[in-house]
């Protein structure tokens, strides 16, 4: 086994884990400021998949599904915040979780029926066909732009976090959300925007993950709970923990993939038993809120 | 979800038949259960009304009892289904011996799942459970030879059985209906025993406020992960009873959809209520029953009932009606 191949491997590794670190980005985001996991993450995930596919097909290009479905689906998940999430501030913290859990199937079910429970092929963009020469192996094109993507992403987000005013409000609003309301700020409309940006976010990793795997109502699933053992290895509500954990299980994924293809599916968990063995709030989490 | 007393509490401190009544309980249930096959449109419908409660049973020990909101009570189920069928198709185990095997078996796997998961709290311990259950899916998974991968497990079949001398064909429905359900007037005796003891005391402690359960010197940690063995052992005795009702076991019992399905029917019945369970397993069924008559999409409609659940009626429909008749009977 020679050098090249896996440091081929290591970069699929990334290409894989750019995607957890989007998906599991939406949903420790939220937890941090609204103390709620959402459980409809998956299916949220799955619907971004089906609305990039949707808006492709009607524009014409990829490009147009790839900005429009986020914010779309955002703006739903702005909605589902408002109708539903809302009237559950302030009871048991179980209860949003049910609730989403609940909407899930909705969620599922509403998709099987309008495009069908067979897998839907997602095309690559025309400009990302193909591989590009590394000068010590081949790479798919398409898997070279998720990663910078997802850099950019990670880039204006972390930017927007520390150097704005609205920054600034939400990081206060995660810290404390009652001094912040007595400051003047109106929570509830922070809570409403950082729901639908979680969703956003789930919707862009559903998104980008089409192409590299096949469409279809069930996708949301394993998502889900690759993106609960990213928060939890991370630590929930922790963003640079979202990021490193996610990046670390893409990693170990397609290694072990590379040596023994029949546990990739399990490595993953064994590495969350591991961290949680050792340090129970995960490797970025604050003590106390979870463990 | 959390109230200030329990339930049953209130209910042993009024006088009246009615307190009365709650104490035999498990009599009370057993004699509901054994009309059940006469009751319901189909047998069918009621063994698994039998199997599917005494599974939501056990995790209403850890969801309603104790307040941890598991997502992977499907690992215990499918590990009992699983563990029964390969003790009988691949060792030739008796089957009166291969469901105590299995519960012992899944007990074990019970305490590697808890040891790791009660070290964390609240959303987090749904969701650390949720990943290890799908580990132990994705396991059964891949060790496709002991248990037959995607295909599922087969190649058992119980079809004649001897109690003590009489010979019972299992293949007759009635007769299964009642072999099983001494299985689940076992599992529900022995419920009943856990909830009266001092442990079913500190389990509720723990639910009502932890911090002030560790002050009073309960070892929270040790409580919950005998609470997660427990609760796991019960409904792995459910799995055993879906093993020996179909003599096959689908991989899907151990998906996270299965154990959300419990976590739904838990929630439908009522949590923190001893014959909840199996309310709620009996609503989830017929539900899905009869909506799956006129449109295979039933799944959106039992997802709309429970989120309406959810935000309406979270102590479910027999949590609420209990509550209905201590307020008529217990406060004149």
């Amino acid at each position: 086994m020679d050098l090249s191949l896996i440091i081929m491997q290591l970069l699929s590794g990334i290409a894989l884990g750019a995607v957890l670190v989007i998906t599991a980005l939406g949903l420790t985001i939220v937890f941090g400021m609204l103390g709620v996991v959402n459980f409809a993450h998956g299916a949220l995930f799955m619907i971004g998949a089906y609305a990039g596919l949707y808006l492709a097909s009607l524009t014409g290009s990829f490009w147009w599904g790839l900005l429009l479905a986020p914010i779309l689906i955002g703006a739903f998940g702005m909605l589902i915040e408002f109708v539903l999430i809302r009237r559950l501030y302030g009871r048991s913290i179980d209860d949003p979780l049910l609730l989403t859990f609940g909407l899930s199937y909705i969620l599922v079910e509403g998709v099987r029926i309008v495009f069908g429970s067979d897998g839907i092929p997602f095309p690559t963009p025309p400009q990302l066909i193909g591989v590009l020469d590394l000068g010590i192996g081949f790479f798919p094109r398409y898997r070279l732009f998720v990663i910078a993507l997802v850099a950019v992403v990670l880039l204006v987000l972390w930017l927007t976090l520390e150097k704005t005013r609205v920054g600034l409000i939400v990081r206060a609003g995660a810290r404390d959300p009652t001094i912040m309301q007595v400051l003047g700020v109106d929570i509830g409309r922070v809570w409403l925007a950082i729901f639908g940006l979680g969703v956003g976010l789930a919707a862009l990793g559903g998104v980008l993950a089409g192409p590299m795997r096949s469409v279809n109502p069930e996708m949301g699933s394993l998502v889900l709970a690759e993106a609960f053992v990213v928060t939890v290895i991370g630590g929930l509500g922790s963003i640079v923990g979202a990021v490193v954990a996610g990046l670390m299980v893409g990693i170990s994924i397609s290694m072990v993939a590379l040596f023994a293809p029949e546990m990739a599916t399990i490595v993953m968990f064994a590495l969350m038993a591991i961290v949680l063995l050792i340090r129970p709030q995960g490797l970025f989490g604050v003590r106390g809120r979870t463990a | 979800m959390t109230g200030p007393s329990s339930g049953e509490a209130v209910a042993k401190a009024s006088p009246g038949g009615f307190s009365w009544l709650l104490e035999q309980r498990v009599l009370l249930s057993v004699a509901v259960l054994a009309v059940l096959p006469w009751v319901l449109p189909s047998q069918a419908l009621a063994v698994n009304v039998l199997i599917y409660g005494v599974v939501v049973m056990g995790y209403n020990l850890l969801f309603g009892y104790t307040g941890l909101l598991s997502f992977g009570q499907a690992a215990f189920f499918g590990a009992g289904a699983y563990f029964t069928g390969i003790a009988i198709g691949r060792y030739g185990v008796p089957w009166f011996a291969a469901v105590p095997v299995a519960v012992l078996l899944s007990t074990c796997l019970a305490a590697a799942i808890g040891i790791v998961s009660t070290r964390t709290r609240g959303i987090y311990f749904s969701m650390v459970t949720l990943a290890l259950a799908q580990l132990v899916y994705y396991v059964a998974l891949q060790a496709s030879s002991f248990t037959g991968g995607e295909n599922g497990l087969r190649g058992f079949t119980v079809d004649r059985i001897n109690l003590f001398g009489l010979q019972l064909n299992f293949l007759d429905p009635i007769n299964k209906y009642y072999v099983l359900m001494a299985f689940a007037a076992l599992a529900m005796w022995f419920q009943s025993r856990i909830l009266n003891s001092p442990f079913g005391a500190v389990i509720e402690a723990i639910r009502e406020n932890e911090q002030r359960a560790r002050a009073c010197g309960y070892d929270v940690e040790r409580s919950k992960l005998i609470v997660f063995m427990l609760s796991g052992a019960i409904s792995s005795l459910g799995g055993c009873m879906l093993a020996l009702h179909l003599s096959i076991v689908p991989l899907d019992i151990l998906h996270y959809q299965t154990s959300g399905m419990i976590v739904m029917m838990v929630l439908l019945g009522g949590a923190r209520s001893f014959f909840g369970p199996f309310v709620g397993a009996a609503s989830f069924l017929i539900l899905e029953d009869v909506i799956s008559l006129w449109t295979p999409h039933w799944q959106i409609f039992v997802g709309a009932i429970f989120v309406l659940f959810v935000l309406f009626l979270p102590k479910g429909i027999w949590g609420t009606l209990l509550d209905a008749l201590r307020v008529g009977k217990a406060r004149p």
